[in-house]
């Protein structure tokens, strides 16, 4: 073992005849940040032909900072054509430099950054086509699933459809419906402001209904479920996809579409219409509850005003458009968690981009459905 | 414990550098292993071996800090593990390094800033500093064509050995191993042996391993422990070596020469 001699490291070129001695002392430890580097240049004044020596015999500790500085030395004098005698070296030494390669990594150049935006665009079009096919492929595989599942032949487990219904909805009727009383509530507000001018507050009552049941509470509990259901599925499924999980599922030729995502789809497609029904009911209340606190309104004239104001259609329409949304972020989530890589790091992207994903997509859809609504008159 | 199943260490003079006394490992009430004592003398490679799921790897956990023992002192050097409080813990932690048993890396950083990421947190060296010491310590592994490439990139090997450097990240003058070869080709492995070798005597570590490879065991280790999942305590102390030659419980006997426990002294000894 290495005996103790106080002091900073230090090392000392000497030449002599036939050889040339290196001299090390002191205590060689990279944590006191105290050793010095090679230069690079200080063996070419050495004569070739002739050894690099080492003496030790002041050398104190030492840890891998003087393995560091000899393999330093070991590739300078390789670039100067001198043979170096690592036999007189401590034997541990040796052995440790005798580990590490004699070629010098070559630190890797910056990868080039294009800016193309022409090829940018094209690349995100052509990605974003593929991303639609994908989905919609698997979208056709889960519902080969879920027939084969009707006549009894399919992969699902009813308990995973159960655990997953359950999640998705009981489990969130507190937060779609605080959040749906709120947006009631405020709709209320701002209309009262304006209609208190007309003499017209009854119809503070039409405005809540019409706003919650066309629009309102199918897109913000799609948004919700978006962010609270889709943003675990896709963590759901990463991390199996990181554990090797879903490899094994394909081995033993359990099918992912059905059996994984079928359940998490189903249970979003069947829970996001009742929780627009209940989202709806809770907006209306909560639009009461501002009327019949700040304005003149009396419950029965409220609930009258409403009733005249909505229609059947209105409903169905709602109803669709929160069975499509479910549906939506049921299966873009399940398919970016599959897509994901397999590191925590993109468990994490994944379970963003599977919320940002939903709550544009359910936003650009509603659009859609606006256009629609307005063409076939409802 | 009876005298067959414990080498009397002769001219052993080294100092100790571990020391465990009568420790007992539970989780609520289930007991993993109790009364466990034994002595790791510096710059010793000392093996805790054992079979599947006796205790080793929770032995390992409450010796680098992650499980605290139901019962027992734990001593590193003279300074008592967990008698302290969480900063003299982590005072202490400072001199291990530990190799986790799939490599542990930190997934969302390259390889190279795996072995980095110590000495930036710990060390006030500079960046080019770091830079070499970390081309050292994965020059040593073998595997320096790595550096830039992220953990998911690699075979498990290959992160076992990226795990290997980044323990020896602060040069601790203690290491952890937890299953070092599982899972790596003979050559590796060998090279693995030698290295762990080459630390022992060039830097003058103290190296404790849990591993199943009899064959790495009877090469490197120069002291261990045998723990028994019935008995739930350490049933042998000794060399590798010297168990498989000497020790004449039949559990130890079976293990160490990769037999058959026969019903009759197993029953025995359970």
């Amino acid at each position: 073992m290495n005996t103790s001699v106080n002091g900073a490291p230090q090392w000392h070129l000497q030449p002599e005849a036939n050889r040339t001695l290196i001299t090390l002392s002191g205590d060689w430890i990279a944590q006191e940040g105290r050793t010095p580097a090679f230069p690079t240049g200080a063996l070419k004044d050495v004569p070739h032909g002739e050894p690099v020596e080492f003496r030790t015999d002041q050398l104190g500790r030492w840890d891998t900072s003087l393995i560091s500085f000899l393999w330093e030395l070991k590739r300078s004098a390789r670039e100067a054509h001198v043979d170096v005698d690592t036999n007189t070296l401590p034997e541990s030494a040796h052995k440790l430099l005798d580990l590490l390669p004699e070629i010098p990594p070559e630190p890797k150049p910056p990868p080039p950054h294009h800016f193309a935006p022409v090829a940018a665009v094209g690349q995100f079009t052509l990605d974003t086509l593929n991303e639609i096919g994908c989905v919609s492929e698997m979208g056709a595989a889960a519902a080969r699933g879920g027939l084969a599942s009707l006549v009894g032949r399919g992969m699902m487990r009813t308990i995973d459809l159960m655990s997953d219904l359950n999640a998705a909805g009981p489990a969130a009727l507190l937060i779609v419906g605080v959040v749906n009383f709120l947006v009631g509530a405020i709709l209320a507000f701002v209309g009262s402001v304006e209609l208190h001018k007309f003499a017209a507050d009854i119809y503070v009552a039409s405005l809540v209904a019409i706003a919650m049941v066309r629009e309102m509470s199918a897109v913000m509990t799609a948004i919700i479920m978006a962010g609270r259901t889709g943003g675990s599925y896709a963590a759901r499924i990463s991390t199996m996809q990181a554990n090797e999980e879903i490899d094994a599922l394909q081995v033993f030729g359990i099918p992912v579409s059905s059996y994984l995502i079928l359940p998490s789809v189903l249970a979003l497609a069947f829970t996001m219409p009742l929780l627009y029904l209940y989202g709806c009911l809770i907006g209306m209340l909560g639009g009461f509850f501002v009327s019949y606190i700040m304005l003149d309104v009396s419950p029965l004239g409220y609930f009258h005003e409403t009733v005249q104001a909505l229609q059947l259609d209105q409903f169905t329409f709602g109803f669709i458009k929160s069975f499509v949304f479910g549906t939506f972020v049921g299966l873009t989530s399940c398919r970016i968690g599959l897509k994901a890589g397999r590191s925590a790091a993109d468990v994490g992207i994944a379970a963003t981009k599977a919320v940002v994903v939903g709550i544009v997509g359910v936003i650009a859809l509603d659009a859609v459905f606006a256009v629609i609504a307005n063409v076939i008159g409802i | 414990m009876n005298d067959t199943n414990t080498q009397m260490a002769a001219t052993d003079n080294r100092p100790v550098m571990i020391s465990v006394d009568d420790v007992t490992l539970a989780f609520g009430p289930k007991v993993i292993q109790h009364n466990v004592s034994f002595r790791v003398k510096r710059g010793s490679i000392f093996a805790v071996m054992g079979g599947s799921g006796c205790g080793k790897s929770t032995l390992l956990k409450s010796m680098i800090g992650l499980l605290r023992p139901t019962h027992g002192t734990y001593l590193v050097g003279k300074d008592n593990y967990w008698a302290g409080d969480d900063a003299s813990r982590v005072r202490i932690g400072r001199r291990f390094g530990v190799l986790f048993q799939s490599g542990a890396l930190w997934s969302s950083m390259t390889v190279g800033e795996n072995v980095a990421l110590p000495m930036q947190m710990f060390t006030k060296l500079k960046p080019d500093v770091i830079r070499q010491l970390v081309e050292l310590k994965l020059g040593l592994v073998g595997m320096l064509h790595a550096i830039d490439q992220y953990p998911s990139e690699l075979s498990g090997g290959m992160r076992k050995r990226a795990g290997l450097a980044r323990a020896m990240s602060l040069d601790p003058d203690i290491l952890f191993f937890d299953e070092p070869s599982a899972g790596l080709d003979p050559i590796t492995s060998a090279r693995l042996d030698e290295l762990i070798l080459n630390l022992r005597d060039g830097l003058g570590a103290t190296i404790i391993i849990v591993s199943h490879e009899l064959s790495s065991l009877f090469h490197i280790a120069d002291d261990g422990i045998f723990l028994d999942a019935d008995q739930k305590t350490a049933i042998a102390h000794g060399s590798p070596r010297w168990l498989r030659d000497h020790c004449t419980d039949p559990m130890v006997h079976a293990f160490m020469h990769r037999e058959q426990l026969d019903s009759s002294s197993s029953a025995g000894n359970g």
